[in-house]
């Protein structure tokens, strides 16, 4: 097989055949917009602990659904069975969801137009499937981490996995857009444990590997140099484990990539979601203080920040040719020179506000799996680096006293994306302007635009780094997406560090 | 021919398909439907159905059994057929397992033959048309209602070569509705977990969320501090569900968790937290069902799929305050020498003495303090004391002389849900308690009291709404 055309095993299923059904019945029965998703994901999961493989699994998810807008009301349903007569029952079963919506709707949904795609293809940049790899060389290249891990004396045990993702999807829509996709993603990783007997403390230390949207390659020294962190490891966590604990107070912070992206994941991701800033996720994950009425005036931080939303950039996690309502997909600014300029939209969103983006969706909708209706999600949302900017060390050496952040762990921020903490896999003391020692128990701790606010510099193109997450939480039901962000290293002034120990009355 | 097999012809088919030296399937046949409102209208909605079959293979050699598993959403003959094709070959090309031990033998549900149970979007068809009621109703009061509702049946076949033909229907049901006044400056939310949405009627909870947004007409700010705190049991499941999660054997025989010894070994048998706690797990509980065996599609640190179909009973896991039983696989419990605690599906806190009764009922005993609705974002800070942080969400209300007077703005806190446990000055009685943060994906079945804790640490304030 290419690896770079779509998957023969997936197009070989009766994608048009199926659509073509769905999308008659919905038409007979008067949908003013119909789609039809059939969706195969496959996940392959390894985990290694001790060299002893702990176990794989291997799940496949094969269904479709039929979504309609029919008296102004959403109606969603989905199945498995992949008959023309399953079909037609689901597609009748969406309707009648949406004749019950309908009673309960005050406000007729209505979607912003988009060009028609027809019979459009697109995959994901990748050199080798995962999913090609026999499963026990995988298996052995774990095997192989977390025996080089513990044979450092300070390592007592070590853990290592593998996540791979093959996403197909075949979209089709009553307006005659038809697209056929598949992505590939890996999110290889290791950690190593080890403890003080002396102080009577154990601690870990993790890979900084960010997930990619990559193949196997990845996982073999495309991207990311596995050898040099994996000896680099051990020592850290030896050092680590006899880190002082760190003293509580105010502190300048250079924040690493590795550790950065989350912080621009929780507090500029989530809160310039467009659904969040009206209100349809304040059930569940929270509202945003970045509200609408805020465009254009909002300062989000320093003139330093400026953050794009991309669901194109190469090696991205939510980057894709098509989202899953046909939309083109695209990259824009939501934050420029500190100032909220935009938001991510889906096509209802999109039509809500259409003074934003030409009234056209920029291509964020989404659903994890063909039994889940398609919702607003995160593109890839990242801080630029400033062109001719400073290295990370120049960056440092613009702190008197404060901490260098690198790795994240820990996350944690309120439903309107205020209040946060953070921790880390490594805090480094810095003093005039020179790196010292790590120190134990730290988290930081701030509110959205006064953290931002506190930027006084980002790093060049030199520090950027593309990370991210497979695991990000929205919707009800409860659906996960993966997403990338990508940043340079940046200096804050004056944030607020906690000392963990302190505050669990240790 | 149409192909449309019964889920027993299909394990009964992948069984005898099969040629590794043993195999198990599980096939899981699931229905949901839901219902999704944000101001006052209707946002999303649907109803879906999936059969997720695993077919796990086990192939034994001169060094041991190598077993691999294979799942797929699968309603056909051929689907199976090439599920268990794969599961074998991919055993065969495996390593021994480490966990490998005698599979469950010869146990049969006595409903076996029955075929799965499903729901539709009809189970809310007496919620649906009183909830557009609320909707109304609360407009014209000035309220903006925010909810959710979830209805899921799963049937559960698990069958095996050595004999096992096990059963089970698992309900799973639950609501939440936050309410806002129209300016949004106010906030309240109500939730629980049902298993047939029998007698929830959103206009109740509606009057309830009126109630509560009633209390917040007084705002008062309060510093970040330690606070005399009542927890409802929503809370309390909340941190208690972490706790749980958190009480791996393997990972605390590693020296890795908060239930690691500090000269090695776990810290079972210590007095963990105060005398009269009970912290533990029962399939039978009323209202709390789960599955009374244990279903594991693949291996880790609390699973293990040799253990598929071992029977599940009551256990405790903090009894008297002592810490008596670790999440045990039979091979961490060889690896610890503890006896065999698999997971279990639900989760009840149990607190002697204290005054009883319910939040309200701690609350008239608080001169000045506070009282919770609800925890959100809790994430772990360090495993070694189980610290966790997380921020308090619609509604926290100040409490003076025994009453409710008004509202207080959100706080983030840093606090241990052990460290809680020994610190606990009251207690209600034990009560089904939908955890805001977990029920809804992962964990609905749990049973709290409401707690009160004299220094809760509200370590900054959160200005969110």
């Amino acid at each position: 097989m290419d690896h770079r055309e779509v998957d023969p095993s997936f197009l070989s299923l009766p994608l048009d055949e199926l659509a073509r059904v769905a999308l008659e019945r919905a038409a007979e029965r008067g949908a003013s917009h119909a789609d039809f998703r059939l969706e195969r994901n496959l996940y392959q999961h390894l985990a290694v602990r001790d060299s002893a493989l702990q176990g794989v699994s291997d799940v496949a998810d094969l269904g479709f659904a039929v979504r309609v807008l029919h008296r102004g009301a959403w109606g969603f349903a989905s199945g498995v069975a992949l008959s023309a007569e399953e079909v037609r029952r689901v597609a009748d079963q969406a309707l009648a969801v949406a004749e019950l919506a309908a009673s309960m709707t005050t406000e007729p949904v209505v979607l912003a137009p988009e060009p028609v795609h027809a019979d459009a293809t697109w995959v994901s940049a990748y050199d080798v499937n995962p999913f090609a790899v026999p499963t026990g060389e995988k298996a052995a290249m774990l095997i192989d981490w977390t025996a080089r891990l513990t044979r450092h004396p300070v390592v007592d045990h070590a853990a290592a996995s593998l996540q791979q993702v093959q996403e197909n999807k075949y979209y089709a829509d009553l307006a005659g857009t038809r697209t056929t996709q598949q992505r590939i993603r890996v999110q290889p990783g290791f950690e190593a444990m080890g403890s003080d007997e002396r102080a009577g403390t154990f601690d870990s230390m993790a890979s900084l590997a960010p997930p990619v949207g990559r193949g196997w390659e990845y996982v073999t020294g495309t991207g990311w140099d596995w050898d040099a962190e994996l000896a680099e490891v051990p020592d850290l966590l030896a050092e680590k484990l006899r880190a002082p604990s760190v003293q509580a107070g105010t502190y300048d912070l250079v924040i690493d990539p590795s550790n950065l992206w989350l912080t621009i994941h929780e507090s500029v991701g989530h809160a310039t979601e467009l659904d969040r800033a009206l209100g349809y996720e304040a059930s569940y994950a929270g509202t945003s203080f970045a509200t609408y009425d805020q465009l254009g005036s909002l300062v989000y931080g320093s003139p330093a920040m400026h953050v794009t939303g991309d669901r194109t950039v190469e090696h991205g996690l939510a980057t894709t040719g098509y989202d899953d309502e046909g939309v083109a997909t695209q990259a824009w600014d939501i934050v420029r020179d500190g100032i909220l300029v935009g938001y991510q939209l889906d096509r209802a969103m999109a039509a809500a506000r259409p003074e934003l983006n030409g009234g056209r969706s920029n291509g964020c909708a989404y659903a994890d799996s063909p039994g889940h209706v398609p919702v607003q999600r995160m593109a890839n949302v990242s801080l630029q680096p400033a062109q001719d900017g400073p290295s990370t060390e120049e960056l440092i050496s613009q702190v008197e006293r404060g901490l260098y952040v690198v790795g994240d762990k820990s996350w944690s921020i309120d439903m309107q994306r205020f209040n946060f903490q953070f921790t880390g896999q490594r805090f480094f003391t810095i003093e005039n302007g020179r790196l010292g020692g790590q120190v134990r128990d730290v988290a930081y701790q701030a509110t959205t635009t006064e953290f931002w606010g506190s930027m006084e510099a980002v790093g060049g193109p030199q520090t950027w780094v593309l990370g991210g997450a497979f695991n990000c939480g929205k919707a009800q039901p409860g659906q996960v997406a993966a997403v990338s962000h990508g940043c340079p290293s940046a200096l804050f002034r004056d944030v607020r560090i906690l000392n963990t120990d302190d505050e669990a009355g240790a | 021919m149409i192909d449309n097999p019964s889920p027993q012809e299909l394990v009964e088919l992948a069984l005898s398909s099969s040629t590794a030296d043993d195999c198990l399937v599980i096939l899981e046949d699931r229905t949901s439907a839901n219902l999704r409102w944000a101001t006052n209208t209707l946002t999303t909605n649907g109803v879906m159905h999936g059969v997720q079959v695993t077919v796990i293979s086990f192939v034994r050699s001169a060094g041991g059994t190598a077993t691999r598993s294979a799942s797929s959403s699968a309603t056909t003959r051929a689907q199976v057929e090439a599920l268990v094709a794969q599961a074998d070959a991919a055993a065969r090309a495996s390593e021994p397992a480490e966990d490998a031990a005698p599979l469950a033998a010869d146990e049969a549900s006595p409903d076996w033959a029955e075929p799965p149970v499903g729901t539709d979007i009809a189970v809310f068809g007496s919620f649906a048309p009183a909830l557009g009621e609320a909707f109304l109703r609360a407009g014209a009061q000035q309220r903006l209602l925010y909810g959710f509702v979830f209805h899921e049946m799963t049937t559960t076949y698990l069958g095996s070569t050595t004999g096992l033909r096990l059963r089970h229907v698992q309900p799973t049901g639950h609501y939440g509705v936050t309410g806002k006044t129209d300016d949004l400056a106010r906030s309240a939310w109500v939730g629980g977990a049902t298993r047939d949405f029998a007698g929830i009627d959103p206009l109740a909870l509606d009057a309830e969320l009126a109630t509560r947004l009633g209390w917040a007409q007084r705002r008062v700010d309060l510093p970040a501090g330690r606070y005399d705190t009542v927890l409802p049991p929503t809370a309390v499941a909340d941190l208690m569900i972490d706790t749980y999660w958190s009480a791996g054997a393997r990972v605390a025989h590693d020296g890795q968790s908060v239930f690691s010894g500090r000269a090695g070994g776990t810290r079972l048998g210590e007095q963990m937290v105060a005398p009269g706690t009970t912290l533990f797990s029962d399939p039978a509980y009323p209202g709390l069902e789960c599955t009374p065996f244990v279903v594991a599609g693949a291996s880790g640190n609390t699973s293990s799929v040799f253990d598929n179909g071992l029977p599940l009973g009551r256990t405790a896991w903090l009894d008297d305050g002592r810490l008596t039983a670790l999440l045990q696989t039979r091979h961490s419990a060889g690896l610890t020498g503890q006896p065999v605690t698999p997971a279990i599906d639900n989760l009840v806190l149990e607190v002697e003495g204290g005054t009883r009764g319910d939040s309200a009922d701690l609350v008239a005993h608080v001169e000045r303090g506070l009282l919770l609705t609800c925890l959100w974002y809790i994430r772990e800070v360090d495993p070694q004391t189980l610290l966790l942080t997380g921020l308090t969400r619609d509604g926290v209300y100040l409490v003076e002389g025994g009453e409710i007077t008004g509202a207080v703005n959100n706080f983030r806190f840093n606090e241990s849900p052990l460290d809680l446990l020994r610190r606990v000055t009251d207690a209600g009685d034990t009560v089904p308690a939908f955890s805001r943060e977990w029920g809804e994906d992962y964990f609905s079945r749990t049973a709290m009291p409401a707690l009160r804790i004299p220094d809760f640490n509200m370590s900054s304030v959160s200005q969110a709404l």
